[in-house]
């Protein structure tokens, strides 16, 4: 067992305690702070796998934009910002077996995997991660397609948010 | 004479050498060593700090024609350390209702937020904590960390100005930081790379002169991310009093306050790194290390002290006005910057690199003039608009 282990096993046991936490918290805005600790663990993970740039946009993105924004719905929906009904519902047995056989089949695929044992090839001299996924998201042979369709998707998501916020204003005049 | 080459290394040499001698597995003494070069560059950022609390009461003394702290030591230097004394023997009180945790986590983060992004400064070409490969968005998502902080604050502390001061210093920050991400890949579009380091090996010419928009821009985008005048309206102190730090008392706000000045302090570190070549100064960086350091801290002052001279001059804005002008005005003219500069660098990128700097300083020249008439024909247009009502006014009685 060597730091890198140390430091994943740490990381996922934090993952999983505040994962947890978010759905069995009754105070709405420790549960978004609870979200956050899990984002920022799996950032750690990100980091941990040499995907520096993944990490940093998860932070920039999930803990910048979402997170912040899962806050200030909180803060400007509810009055009483603490859930006071049950926390499950009658059928929390069928959620369970679900749970439970996912886990079980995952397990039982990873049960034959050859890949544990394995150490990862090491990333050679003069590798620069971000150079490479740059070049891969607008080589036409890679990821261009995606990426186009990514970002149209978001500008006419962007242009909906603007057309949705500016019928509205016209309305209450 | 090879320490003064590379001070950092061959203490870590040193250290590491002293450790195997002892004994010390080598995966503990990496992580040691690792341990003390963090402690040592949080100290050194801290020991700064107490000395920006003595330049920020001078400069805004003499920027308000008076003369700041002056009975303690010469030049009042001591009077920081008085106030430190004064802040840590002070009562700390956590307010009723308070969410205990949240409301002291806050100003831990507040100032870790801060002190995070030293890891990427590179104080010399062989100083600094980690050369990242996204330094670029690795300063925002350190931002984002502030914001939280910002956010638990004012939530946390079960004060209704508090909570407004969060709101709205939280509604700044997410718009500028818009900005502020254009400026930042323009400097990134000219060398070719998101590392601080290189960044700073890449300016032979300064991107002040390549990229003077984008440089104002940042720096704009910088204010408003810290905070402060004319942008602070997270504290302004005639409507909601202290905004998210007002139930701070003693240390806690001390914290609050260290992390907003040496966030003053870092800021002016990174216009100089990404505009003004960090610590290069007419090859002055090649006599050494150390000097080289010197010249980024003393660089990094002179961007403290442009944001302090907007800081005590500039009036405050409306926050309408100022979302506005964000997202109407600087916006659109930073994606509008770094369009021109992708296209103007990808057009002249097999030419010398004196056409490259003078096609680069043209297009911001250009952008510049184009920016001035249509603030002009707006202008014109408001007046246009808003006298033939104020001269009605005396015409009608």
């Amino acid at each position: 067992m060597n730091g890198t282990q140390l430091v994943f096993l740490g990381v996922g046991a934090v993952i999983l305690v505040s994962a947890v936490l978010v759905v069995t918290t009754r105070n709405l805005i420790h549960a978004a702070l609870w979200l956050i600790v899990t984002l920022f663990g799996v950032a750690i993970l990100y980091a941990l796998l040499n995907a520096g740039f993944l990490a940093v946009a998860q932070v920039v993105i999930y803990i910048g934009a979402i997170a912040i924004l899962f806050i200030f719905a909180v803060m400007l929906t509810s009055k009483e910002s603490r859930d006071r009904g049950p926390q499950h519902n009658q059928a929390w047995w069928l959620g369970a077996i679900v749970a439970a056989l996912t886990f079980g089949g995952l397990l039982w695929m990873l049960h034959g995997w050859s890949g544990f044992t394995k150490s990862a090839a090491g990333i050679p001299a003069g590798f620069d991660a971000v150079d490479a996924l740059g070049n891969a998201l607008v080589a036409p042979d890679a990821y261009v397609l995606p990426f186009e369709v990514a970002s149209v998707l978001l500008l006419a998501a962007l242009i909906g948010a603007v057309y949705v916020a500016f019928t509205r204003k016209q309305e209450s005049r | 004479m090879r320490f003064w080459a590379d001070p950092i290394n061959s203490s870590a040499q040193w250290m590491a050498g002293l450790l195997t001698s002892w004994g010390t597995p080598p995966w503990l003494s990496a992580l040691l060593i690792q341990f003390v070069g963090v402690l040592v560059l949080v100290s050194a950022m801290m020991v700064i700090d107490i000395l920006l609390v003595w330049v920020e009461r001078k400069v805004v003394a003499r920027f308000q024609d008076r003369l700041g702290p002056n009975r303690l030591g010469p030049f009042g230097l001591i009077q920081p350390f008085a106030d430190i004394i004064k802040l840590l023997i002070k009562e700390d009180i956590t307010p009723h209702g308070a969410d205990r945790v949240v409301y002291n986590l806050a100003p831990i983060l507040s100032l870790m937020s801060v002190l995070l992004l030293w890891a990427i400064v590179p104080l010399a070409p062989v100083i600094f904590g980690v050369d990242l490969n996204v330094g670029a968005l690795y300063i925002i998502a350190a931002g984002a960390i502030g914001t939280l902080a910002i956010i638990m604050a004012g939530w946390g502390s079960n004060n209704k100005y508090a909570l407004i001061g969060a709101f709205r210093q939280v509604a700044v920050l997410v718009s500028f930081e818009v900005p502020m991400i254009a400026t930042m890949l323009i400097p990134t579009i000219l060398a070719g790379s998101m590392g601080m380091n290189a960044i700073v090996q890449a300016q032979d010419i300064w991107y002040v002169v390549l990229a003077p928009m984008a440089a104002i821009i940042f720096l704009i985008a910088a204010i408003a991310e810290l905070g402060r005048s004319p942008f602070d309206l997270n504290e302004a102190e005639s409507e909601i009093v202290a905004g998210f730090h007002i139930e701070y008392t003693g240390m806690k706000f001390g914290l609050f306050y260290a992390g907003e000045l040496l966030h003053a302090f870092t800021f002016g570190g990174f216009w100089a790194i990404l505009f003004f070549g960090g610590y290069r100064f007419f090859g002055l960086e090649q006599l050494g290390p150390l000097v080289a350091a010197v010249v980024l801290l003393g660089k990094a002052l002179f961007g403290y002290w442009v944001i302090m001279w907007v800081r005590y001059t500039v009036m405050r804005v409306r926050i309408d006005h100022m979302l506005a002008f964000n997202w109407k005005f600087l916006t659109p003219l930073a994606f509008g910057l770094l369009l021109a500069t992708a296209l103007v660098n990808t057009l002249l990128r097999h030419s010398s690199a004196l056409i490259q700097a003078g096609g680069m300083l043209v297009t911001n020249l250009a952008a510049a003039a184009i920016v001035m008439e249509v603030l002009r024909r707006y202008g014109n247009r408001e007046r246009a608009r808003l006298e033939p009502s104020v001269r009605r006014v005396p015409t009608s009685q």
